[in-house]
């Protein structure tokens, strides 16, 4: 059944309002179940043998020691996976496991699977692998240049013209604008071009990669997982190991952290492969060093850009070129970040390139927003630049030449009603833009965008005898969102929040659920809900009108309760849900409501925000003393997760400009896999986070939900960038903008 | 209908920044497009999404395009 999804200014009594969490009581006493928390009846450990080389051939992999060792029931290498040469799927079963070559450091070459931990480490130190070291490139510049150790023979580079015939790392070139960049150029009477390197970061999720597989003889299996998106494993694992979708049961354990890391599968296949050989199912965790080494992080970046202003503040043109580093597979980072580069702006003549680079590092994953916060950084230095240069307000700049309703996006498509004016109009206005700064602070703003998107969805609702709703979704709960669709079955079918209660349910029990990614899960879920609810209100109208022995016609639903209308029925008091549920069983039995969905249209979202940072001019040193972030969520079902989400992109967004960094030493091993080395912000690094919501419906959806989850880690790196830079007095055009970074630039600057 | 490519499309449609094809469905869009340039199929393999008048379609083949509308062909967006 095809439903209307166009907004229609609801009027709200249960959305909106800031309930607790079902999921809460249960994650602060410790008694929610995460990907390492299951058990099963029998299970062994199952641990990885991981290259120590960035780059190398594999000789021979010798494995019939660790198969004698007592207490090894399975060990597994590429050998014993299914052969998916030239297939749609090598790429990511190879990143799984190697076959002929490790293509980066921590690149898993074997697994093993054994009764305890004692006896799998020992398992893997008996597994001789000989290798042939091959020459590495870690850094993307260096990755481009002629001459560079090729990481995927075969990569021709894709997006230009004439076909190349030689191989490169470049997989990928992707050009996004319009307009005439010369003319422009000419048009402007300030042009500012510089360069930006952003490092790599990693999503830094607290829980690593955790699993308890189970595959028994007859060829079925169960999979409880830590994931965002448990029919996308379920999908990945049954292709990669040749298995029946409808017989590998997957379940999503609480989550967390995932940020996009969780949307890709990593060890999950290979732990499947250890149980379906040893016929015993196999838990495998990963460490933190893994994590770092060999799950999926952010790419690092190198760019240039270039824009051209009036003195009146006109852009008349804008360029950028960005290289991407994908790691050791290739992907579309470099696309995405072309296409979001300047779509804050509404520009006349303006080319975005982006480059998809091959390096020997780990296979890139999502990460909040992907490509576009290392994009905004060098278009939103670049525009303070311009600012300073013309003598005019950073924000009236932007404001200037926001993007609006009817504007054409710099990738393309003509912009429907948008919110990047309004979040600049309320940053100007704001009471922290008003604030006087102390010694050595600087403040900085920037703005962002991403698309958001929605996609496949599946939702049940199911009524219980005593009126208590049963809320299954599909798609994983990885910021409240429990909540939130709670919020909304609540309000439909007009009973108290309380009397909801939601679960993820496993992919056993509803229909196909993309992942939660791509800001979709509100937008997403939250239309299905709403559809299933309205289902369910019909099943209740023809219960009601069962019990009332009336045509149902006559039957309105208000306020949670069946109203006979006219006056014929004057003398019939209502009907509530709880009384309708009592006499289910003798007017057709349970009461439920189901929705599944293809939901497009989700809307595209900005942000602004603002930052005051203090510089410690003698060591580089940095503070962040106030941070504010506005962002357009469309409508807020929950306001408190949506604030939490402006405030967890920004605290991400502080850690990658201030200190996050994957630091590669000469042999092409990556140095610091670990919290110790690798830092991420703690509370007493941050400050409280203001935020403020404002709510530009999206006509695509009948609440007007946006996704809100990506946008607020898109402006950060800039945000930040210009305030250190305002306040150090220099330019800052490296991040992570670290100490010693930092001080270097205030150093050279005074040299 | 005029139909433009962004990005790395346009290398699959010889260079060309529009092109002329017409369609009332999205998967009728695909198909012609897949039929007149086959270098398509690499693109298409990690998808194409649609934008008709600005809103962004990723999985609705039936999805109808309404005469005179703006469309862009854009790559699969992924998200975090």
């Amino acid at each position: 059944m095809t439903h209307d999804q166009s907004f229609t200014n609801q009027k709200f009594k249960v959305v909106g309002t800031r309930v607790n969490r079902p999921d809460g009581v249960d994650k602060v006493t410790g008694r929610a179940k995460y990907g390492a928390d299951a058990t099963a009846p029998g299970q062994l450990v199952g641990l990885f043998l991981r290259s120590p080389h960035a780059h190398a051939r594999i000789k021979k992999i010798d494995t019939s020691k660790a198969e004698k060792l007592k207490g090894v029931k399975a060990v597994i290498t590429s050998a014993d996976l299914p052969d998916h040469t030239n297939g749609a799927l090598l790429d990511k079963l190879t990143n799984c496991m190697a076959r002929d070559r490790v293509l980066y450091d921590g690149h898993a070459v074997a697994a093993v699977a054994a009764i305890d931990r004692q006896t799998a480490k020992k398992a893997l130190k008996l597994i001789k692998v000989s290798y042939e070291v091959l020459p590495h490139v870690t850094d993307v510049d260096e990755a481009m240049k002629p001459g560079a150790p090729i990481v995927q023979p075969g990569t021709k580079t894709r997006g230009v013209d004439p076909k190349p015939t030689k191989d490169s790392n470049v997989a990928g070139v992707s050009t996004f604008g319009h307009g005439d960049l010369d003319a422009g150029f000419k048009e402007a009477d300030v042009i500012i071009e510089k360069s930006y390197k952003t490092e790599q970061t990693h999503q830094g999720y607290i829980e690593p990669h955790a699993c308890l597989a189970s595959v028994g003889p007859d060829g079925s299996g169960e999979l409880w997982v830590t994931t965002q998106g448990h029919y996308t494993y379920r999908t990945d694992c049954a292709a990669l190991l040749g298995m029946d979708l409808a017989k590998l049961k997957v379940t999503s354990s609480e989550i967390g952290g995932g940020f996009g890391g969780k949307t890709h599968v990593w060890i999950e296949p290979i732990a499947l492969a250890l149980s379906r050989k040893a016929n015993r199912p196999v838990k495998a965790v990963m460490t933190r060093e893994e994590v770092f080494k060999a799950s999926g992080p952010t790419c690092s970046t190198s760019m240039d850009i270039k824009i051209g202003v009036k003195k009146d503040g006109t852009i008349t043109a804008g360029s950028a070129h960005i290289r991407y580093q994908d790691g050791a597979f290739p992907f579309i980072w470099g696309q995405l970040g072309a296409m979001t580069a300047f779509a804050c702006y509404d520009l006349k003549n303006v080319q975005a390139v982006g480059y998809d680079v091959l390096v020997n590092r780990p296979k890139v994953a999502a990460y909040r927003a992907p490509s576009a916060p290392m994009a905004a950084f060098g278009v939103e230095s670049t525009m303070d630049l311009l600012a300073e240069a013309i003598g005019m307000d950073p924000v009236e700049l932007r404001i200037k030449n926001a993007a609006k309703e009817g504007t054409k996006a710099s990738y393309g498509p003509t912009y429907g009603p948008i919110g990047i004016g309004p979040t600049l109009e309320a940053a100007k206005n704001h009471p922290h833009m008003k604030t006087k700064l102390k010694k050595n602070q600087g403040r900085g703003m920037a703005c962002g965008f991403w698309f958001n998107f929605g996609g496949q969805t599946c939702t049940d609702i199911n009524i219980g005898s005593d009126g208590t709703v049963n809320l299954s979704l599909g798609t994983v709960d990885v910021g409240g969102s429990r909540a939130s669709m709670s919020l909304i079955c609540a309000e439909e079918l007009g009973i108290p929040y309380e009397q909801v209660k939601a679960n993820v349910a496993d992919t056993s029990s509803l229909g196909h659920n993309d992942t939660t990614e791509g800001s979709r899960g509100t937008f997403s879920s939250g239309m299905a809900t709403i559809f299933a609810a309205r289902e369910a209100i019909e099943e209740l109208k023809n219960r009601a009108a069962q019990m009332w022995d009336i045509p149902v016609e006559e039957i309105e639903w208000i306020d949670g309760e069946a109203r006979a209308v006219g006056q014929q029925h004057d003398n019939l008091p209502p009907l509530t849900l709880k009384e309708i549920a009592a006499k289910a069983a003798g007017t057709g039995g349970p009461i439920a409501g189901h929705n599944e969905v293809v939901a497009d249209g989700a809307g595209v979202s900005f942000a602004s925000h603002i930052c005051d940072v203090e510089v410690d001019p003698e060591t580089g040193g940095t503070k962040v003393v106030r941070y504010t972030v506005i962002q357009d969520a469309g409508k807020a079902i929950h306001p408190d997760y949506v604030e939490g989400q402006f405030q967890g992109g920004a605290a991400q967004g502080i850690g990658w400009a201030l200190n996050e960094e994957y630091i590669y030493g000469e042999d092409g091993t990556l140095q610091n896999a670990g919290f110790l080395d690798y830092r991420i912000p703690v509370c007493s690094d941050l400050p409280f986070i203001d935020t403020q919501i404002l709510e530009i419906p999206n006509p695509n959806h009948p609440y007007g939900i946006r996704g809100v989850g990506e946008t607020s880690i898109v402006p950060p790196l800039a945000a930040i960038g210009n305030a250190v830079s305002n306040a150090a007095g220099v330019r800052m055009t490296h991040v992570p903008m670290s100490p010693p970074r930092i001080l270097k630039a205030i150093e050279d600057a005074g040299a | 209908m005029q139909v433009s490519l962004t990005g790395g499309l346009r290398s699959a449609a010889n260079g060309a920044e529009t092109i002329d094809i017409e369609a009332e469905t999205i998967r009728e869009l695909m198909n012609k497009l897949l039929e007149a340039y086959p270098d398509m199929q690499d693109h298409m393999d990690p998808g194409i999404a649609v934008s008709i008048d600005g809103e962004i379609y990723r999985d609705s083949p039936a999805k109808k395009i309404p005469p005179n509308s703006e469309v862009f062909l854009l790559p699969r967006l992924q998200g975090g």
